[in-house]
């Protein structure tokens, strides 16, 4: 059985398909075989989805993506018939790319290349548009550049004129050349830059600064100024006998602190300024010196000062000149310093060859221009000598006027000769009508009345105080009277008699008036204003003020002027246009005290009557200080003269 | 005689003397004015004769330099009333009798 062969036949007729379909006819109403049987089998179907590029379709389409292929499928008409079927075969592989620009792409190469045909499930275009800024349309007109018109005449003679003076304007341009041109730069300099030469900007502020300063100053210490100028003490009405001393000012200054006011001297001039000079009354401690000049503006600082090695022990100011200024050092030398100079040193100096003193310069004094009208000062000093230094063409020449020899004491020389000793002076002071007249007190405690024209001759001798004389001052209006002020505590007010009887003269003399001030007195002043006021400064830092004219026997103020105990007072000086006096102490500070209106009376004049001139008032002033001393003066025993 | 003679012989002098250029007016900044000077000068010597020439080398020069219409009038004897741009002017004699007037005004 198993080699049994079976034949099959395999056709490609489909074994499912019906061999026999019978279908009715409508034709020929009867059921009718039909002879072929459909053999087709279909496995698999599923519906494309490709269109004949030239279908209504696809042209559709086409149209839709916005591909114009007219022009190009007339030209490829030909070629694509024969291409068509490899083309649809090639389409349905790289259908799902969509690649079909590039198949026609790569037949022509020369062409445009075509849009992509994008994959419409999965694409998506990008695409960024920057801004476009707007255009604007701008428009402008400029301004034509300026214009103006000259006009002039062309002649030869202008020609000619114009030559000759451009010629003699260089003529003259050659000769001032230098200067002119040195000017020029000046003024340009200064118009363009307001500076002085070689300064720095600092300095060109330096009188506005000053200004400022004293503007600040003002406002701080306004109280004190409205007080120096209006404030009167009331209660001196009720007072009848008494006055006070309003502190105004205190002026210190650090390089001063350790040094004593040795002298004070207001300026003739301006009578806001006031020199100090400053130094040591300590023999033991001798150290450098200060000449300091203040301002009641500016009681903060000093407006100038001079520092020297030496102690100052003196000053004074000159009349005329108030920037020249003597000063005498403890040292012995003299010096003379001038404000206006810049320099810190003094113009001149007097040096041991050239009449130095040998002990301290206590008072220096200004006098008159002499004959050649050179300037002169006096300068007495405690090795006895009373010096005449003049200024001659810029030199200090010096002359002795008077030794102060003391004839009843000699010295035992080294050989047992009989040295005469020379007296010490203190202090002195000029008559100020008689010019040639003078006083000079020394340490021995006596006043010399002396003259210009004895050398060695005093006119007249006085034991006045039992210790050294410190001040001794004529009677600003009175000729005859002064006062002296020493340390044993006294001050004593003579009167200068006439006729002197030499015998009667050396012991006998006694003083109009004395006080005691129960402390070493070291300075006493007149009043400018009043003959009968005076005032006296004591080492126990109080201040005295009398007025003879109303007490004769007390003081009409006695304060206490000094801030510290054990400040002594060494000086006062009263200002000659204000009522005020500056007090000078030991610690090198200077106050500024207004005398209540007690203590600066003066004679009331009637009403009514003509304004007084200052003549009649000196001698009312005199006639006033006579009364009184006509209460005093002694009976006639000696010979005296009113 | 010999003294007039003298002053003539003085006069002739200081007028052959004063040939330099002189500026007689000018509206121009310093560094304009100078080379303009100096370019009428080199002109005038150049052409002594001719004055049109002299003008027309100032004026091409100054054109090329600085730029737009400038205007140059050389003689001895006339007068003028032009409108110039401020800043562009320059009146000036030179050699004794020429006066050169140079301007600009497009």
């Amino acid at each position: 059985e198993l080699k049994v062969e079976y034949t099959r036949i395999l056709t490609a007729n489909n074994p499912h398909a019906p061999q026999n379909i019978v279908r009715y006819s409508f034709k020929e109403r009867q059921y009718k075989q039909i002879p072929s049987v459909d053999q087709l089998a279909i496995h698999f179907m599923i519906d494309g989805n490709l269109l004949h590029k030239e279908s209504e379709e696809a042209k559709k389409q086409f149209a839709r993506m916005g591909i114009t292929e007219i022009q190009e499928e007339e030209k490829r008409e030909p070629s694509e018939r024969g291409d068509e079927a490899d083309e649809g075969a090639q389409e349905a592989d790289t259908k799902e790319e969509g690649e079909e620009g590039e198949t026609k792409g790569t037949t022509r190469k020369g062409r445009k290349k075509e849009k992509k045909l994008t994959n419409q499930f999965n694409f998506s275009e990008r695409a960024a548009q920057t801004y476009n800024n707007p255009f604007r349309d701008r428009g402008t007109v400029t301004e034509p550049p300026p214009r103006a018109t000259f006009a002039a005449n062309v002649t030869q003679w202008e020609i000619y004129d114009a030559y000759q003076e451009d010629f003699e304007k260089q003529e003259k341009s050659k000769e001032k050349k230098v200067t002119s041109s040195r000017k020029d730069e000046g003024k340009a300099r200064k118009k363009f830059v307001a500076t002085e030469p070689g300064s720095d900007d600092i300095s060109r502020m330096e009188a506005s600064v000053k200004i400022v300063e004293r503007m600040v100053n003002q406002n701080t210490y306004d109280d004190i100024a409205q007080d120096f100028k209006y404030w009167e003490d009331i209660s001196d009405d009720f007072r009848d006998q008494e006055g006070t001393l309003l502190p105004l000012w205190k002026f210190t200054f650090e390089k001063a602190k350790k040094l004593a006011v040795t002298s004070l001297c207001w300026n003739p001039k301006y009578t806001d300024l006031f020199a100090v000079s400053c130094g040591s009354y300590d023999f033991m401690k001798q150290g450098s010196g200060l000449i300091i000049l203040w301002t009641l503006k500016n009681p903060s600082y000093p407006e100038c000062y001079f520092e020297t090695d030496s102690g100052v022990m003196c000053l004074d100011i000159h009349h005329q000149h108030p920037h020249w200024i003597c000063a005498g050092y403890y040292d012995g030398s003299v010096a003379l310093f001038s404000v206006l100079d810049k320099r810190d040193e003094p113009v001149h100096r007097s040096t041991p060859k050239n009449g130095k003193h040998t002990d301290p310069v206590w008072q220096v004094r200004w006098q008159k221009d002499d004959a050649d009208n050179n300037k002169n000062f006096y300068s007495i000093s405690s090795d006895g000598r009373i010096c005449l230094w003049t200024i001659l063409k810029n030199e200090l020449i010096f002359q002795d006027v008077i030794r102060l020899s003391l004839p009843d004491m000699t010295a035992e020389g080294p050989d047992g000769i009989k040295v005469p000793t020379t007296g010490c002076g203190t202090t002195f002071d000029f008559h100020q009508h008689k010019d040639y007249l003078f006083l000079v007190g020394t340490e021995e405690g006596k006043v010399h009345i002396c003259s210009k024209a004895y050398t060695s001759h005093f006119i007249d001798t006085i034991d006045a105080h039992t210790m050294a004389v410190y001040k001794v001052c004529w009677n600003k209006f009175h000729p005859k009277i002064f006062i002296t002020c020493s340390a044993d505590w006294t001050v004593k007010i003579w009167e200068m008699t006439d006729k002197m009887d030499k015998h009667v003269a050396g012991s006998n003399r006694k003083p109009l008036f004395s006080f005691d001030l129960n402390n070493s007195v070291g300075d006493v002043a007149w009043a400018p204003y009043s003959s009968t006021v005076f005032a006296a400064v004591t080492s126990d830092g109080k201040a005295f003020v009398y007025d003879l004219n109303v007490n004769k026997y007390e003081p009409l103020c006695e304060q206490m002027v000094a801030q510290k105990k054990k400040t002594k007072l060494t000086h006062v000086e009263f200002n000659p246009s204000s009522p005020t006096v500056i007090v000078g102490d030991d610690r090198g500070s200077v106050v500024d005290l207004k005398l209540s209106p007690n203590l600066r009376k003066m004679k009331a004049e009637k009403k009514g009557a003509p304004p007084v001139d200052e003549a009649t008032k000196i001698q009312r002033e005199i006639e006033k200080l006579d009364r009184i001393l006509l209460m005093v003066r002694e009976q006639p025993t000696e010979i005296t003269t009113n | 005689m010999a003294e007039v003679a003298e002053e003539k012989k003085a006069d002739a002098d200081s007028k052959r003397v004063h040939t330099y250029p002189l500026i007689r007016h000018s509206d121009m900044i310093d560094e304009m004015k100078n080379e303009a000077m100096e370019l009428c000068v080199t002109a005038c010597e150049k052409f002594a004769a001719n004055n049109e020439s002299a003008a027309k080398m100032i004026k091409e020069t100054m054109d090329k330099k600085f730029g737009a219409s400038w205007h140059a009038v050389i003689g001895e004897g006339y007068g003028f009333e032009i409108t110039h741009e401020v800043k562009n002017l320059l009146y000036m004699f030179f050699g004794g009798n020429m006066a050169i007037i140079l301007w600009k005004c497009s």
